[in-house]
């Protein structure tokens, strides 16, 4: 999960890393009362989940509160890159000497963690990476060994950070691991980390994504989730534990296991090329390992109350699932979606393979569903509900 | 041969006593393998019936390989205990771990895998959130199906448990010599290229299926391995060609960050490799299927 820049920079300044002192406003009347609050010149950040907001004009500078409030009301409801903004954070502001770059973060191919750090701040790593290799430092961290005084001496040593911020950043990289550690985050992002023309040293923005497997040892994290950002459909699907990601398409698709839903989507996308408005997946949903009844009527409802689809493909390869297990299933969550009084009126197209296939296919056929339709192979269902899509069915 | 389990393994289970440990403890001796026993401290000197097996309970890991010669070990445990599990298989220095936990925070497998590397590796883990190692006709640890598919010649490995079943499915006119799942996290102890070194070394294997999906570098770094070093046929399939970036499908690996982790890009440095790549299973199926009939 990913985290707003406020909620990352309440979390830094929790496991006391130095920020600048700040508050959050949903409305222009709130901006212009925490800008109050904080006195002076403050800037005026739109919250959204995306790069170059800076560009995008969802970054302003306000002289007063009123300023701030006029400043929120520009900012508040613009779109950047698709992103809505729902709130600002409005913080004080500091003169900037210099922009440095830090982060700890997971190194997937060496399966440890990783200090990445740089005195050429501001801009996006990246670019930095890619312009002058030799300016970005990474410094390997031991799970278990951690980040102690040496080990932070070592990475200032290495990124080449100004002697006369070096006891100042190493202190910052000590506390900036420990909420690394403490809140089972997978990045923390400091951009810039800067020096001001007084000698501080500071976390200017602030980047945290975190685990979601770790959620059993936060429960207090469970607030930090944005409903108001998240789409209608997938916000009722992590209601009820299934494991949905809305795509722009019309064929909904329904399968069991992460591997399996994702090559699905792939599938359907190539059956779709090339036939008139070329449908594609409208939607992720992995169903899991026990597909019951009642898992597959919830992910059903959900397919079928989105709009946009036109048909749907139900993808299962029993192993550990039985087939005739998920075939009893569909016909079930038919049912209850019907009894229900749901609009069931869109083309199930259903493969089954595997574990019982031959006693699922049974089941399908002797219930005579009128909206149900099989077929063998995973490429020519895929065919079919592509096909059902484009004619609109 | 095959690779990492044999007709010889003897076979633990951590966590042996809990549904999903039962549930599979069952499955594995359906389908001929040699389990030994399972380790539950709060039921240590047990002996626990599965469908007419008679299983002896350990306390630990160590334990357990003492009285029973076991060199292989699967856990089944939740996981808030499974770091707990994996260290304790790698302090008794078990040449196999196979870790079918699904969910387990990043930070305990990234502390587990440097555990295991300090102590020098001398456990090859497998997983976690991986279905396990098959070598139909010889021995399964963990929960690959044993109808699928039979003994063969292809090597298989793959990030993710159900397109493994897919391929055995689509391949089981030919079977294979060995399946591993090696799991769809960000971290996981097995990786593609151990597998792909395994079936070049092993006189069982003629050829080998790589399947990848998105997120990570592994596939990229496969490749140049296989350019480097890997003689057999090899045929691959990549799976979220249309994942959009930035949203987690399903794995807790499977994310595209920014321009890295694309399907497209696993896909050309396979092909750049001379790896032959199917766009759907199926088709991926039939490369492998005329690659055999030569």
């Amino acid at each position: 999960m990913d985290l707003y820049e406020y909620q990352a920079r309440e979390l830094f300044a929790r496991h006391g890393v130095p920020v600048l002192d700040g508050g959050v406003a949903s409305t222009p009347d709130e901006a212009r009362k925490v800008a109050e609050q904080l006195g002076g010149r403050v800037v005026v950040k739109a919250q959204v989940k995306t790069g170059g907001r800076g560009k995008a004009g969802g970054v302003k500078l306000a002289d007063d509160a009123a300023d701030a409030q006029a400043r929120a009301t520009d900012i508040l409801g613009m779109d950047i890159k698709g992103h809505t903004v729902h709130k600002v954070m409005l913080a004080v502001t500091a003169d900037i000497a210099e922009e440095y770059y830090f982060s700890f973060l997971l190194d997937r191919a060496n399966r440890t963690f990783l200090a990445m750090s740089s005195v050429q701040g501001g801009m996006e790593i990246e670019q930095v990476a890619e312009e002058s290799p030799d300016k970005v430092a990474k410094v390997a961290i031991d799970a278990n060994a951690g980040v102690d005084r040496a080990k932070a001496d070592e990475i200032v040593a290495a990124t080449g950070f100004p002697a006369e911020v070096a006891d100042q950043v190493a202190e910052l990289i000590i506390k900036l691991w420990a909420a690394f550690v403490a809140e089972d985050a997978t990045l923390v992002e400091v951009n810039p980390l800067a020096k001001t023309t007084d000698g501080r040293v500071l976390a200017l923005d602030a980047k945290v994504t975190l685990d979601e497997n770790a959620e059993f040892r936060h429960p207090e994290q469970a607030e930090l989730a944005d409903s108001s950002a998240v789409d209608p459909l997938e916000q009722r699907a992590k209601e009820k534990h299934l494991n949905y990601v809305k795509l722009d398409g019309e064929v909904g698709i329904i399968g069991n296991g992460a591997g399996l839903v994702m090559s699905t989507l792939d599938v359907v996308a190539y059956a779709g090329e090339d036939l008139p408005g070329s449908p594609k997946p409208a939607n992720f949903l992995d169903i899991g390992g026990g597909a019951s009844a009642e898992v597959m009527a919830n992910g059903l409802e959900i397919i079928l109350s989105d709009p946009a689809v036109k048909s749907v493909f139900v993808n299962v390869f029993g192993g550990i699932t039985a087939c005739d297990a998920v075939a009893n299933g569909i016909v079930q969550a038919l049912q209850v979606l019907a009894d229900r009084g749901e609009d069931v009126s869109k083309p199930l197209v259903v493969r089954l393979d595997g574990n019982n296939a031959e006693e699922g296919r049974r089941i399908l056929t002797e219930a005579k569903h009128p909206l149900v339709q099989q077929v063998d192979t995973m490429d020519g269902a895929a065919r079919r509900a592509a096909e059902l899509a484009a004619q609109g069915a | 041969m095959a690779i990492f389990l044999t007709e010889n393994s003897k076979i633990i289970v951590q966590g042996i006593t809990g549904s999903e440990g039962t549930k599979h403890t069952k499955k594995m001796l359906a389908a001929g393998s040699n389990l030994v026993g399972g380790v539950n401290p709060r039921k240590a000197g047990q002996k626990v019936d599965f469908d007419g097996t008679e299983l002896p309970v350990f306390g630990t890991v160590a334990e357990a390989m003492k009285e029973t010669g076991a060199d292989t070990s699967v856990i089944f445990v939740p996981p808030k205990f499974a770091k707990d599990a994996i260290i304790e298989a790698v302090d008794a220095e078990i040449p196999l771990a196979v870790v079918i936990t699904e969910g387990i925070p990043v930070h305990d497998s990234t502390a587990a895998w440097a555990y295991a590397t300090a102590k020098g590796n001398r456990t090859r883990i497998i997983g976690p959130n991986c279905p396990g190692v098959a070598s139909p006709g010889k021995s399964y640890a963990g929960i690959i199906p044993a109808s699928i598919a039979g003994p063969g010649r292809i090597g298989l490995v793959s990030k993710s448990g159900t397109l493994t079943y897919q391929m055995m499915y689509e391949l089981r006119d030919i079977g294979f010599s060995t399946a591993v799942g090696i799991g769809g996290d960000p971290v996981i102890g097995t990786t593609h290229i151990d597998c792909l070194a395994a079936f070049e070394a092993d006189p069982e294997t003629d050829a080998i299926v790589m399947i990848g999906e998105i997120g990570g570098d592994a596939e990229e770094r496969a490749a140049d391995y296989i350019k480097a070093h890997v003689t057999k046929p090899v045929v691959g399939y990549v799976a979220g060609f249309t994942a959009p970036p930035g949203k987690t499908m399903g794995h807790a690996g499977a994310i595209i960050s920014g321009s890295s982790g694309t399907a497209a890009a696993k896909k050309d440095a396979l092909e750049a490799a001379g790896v032959k790549v199917g766009k759907t299973p199926t088709e991926t199926a039939n490369l492998m299927r005329e690659l055999m009939q030569k």
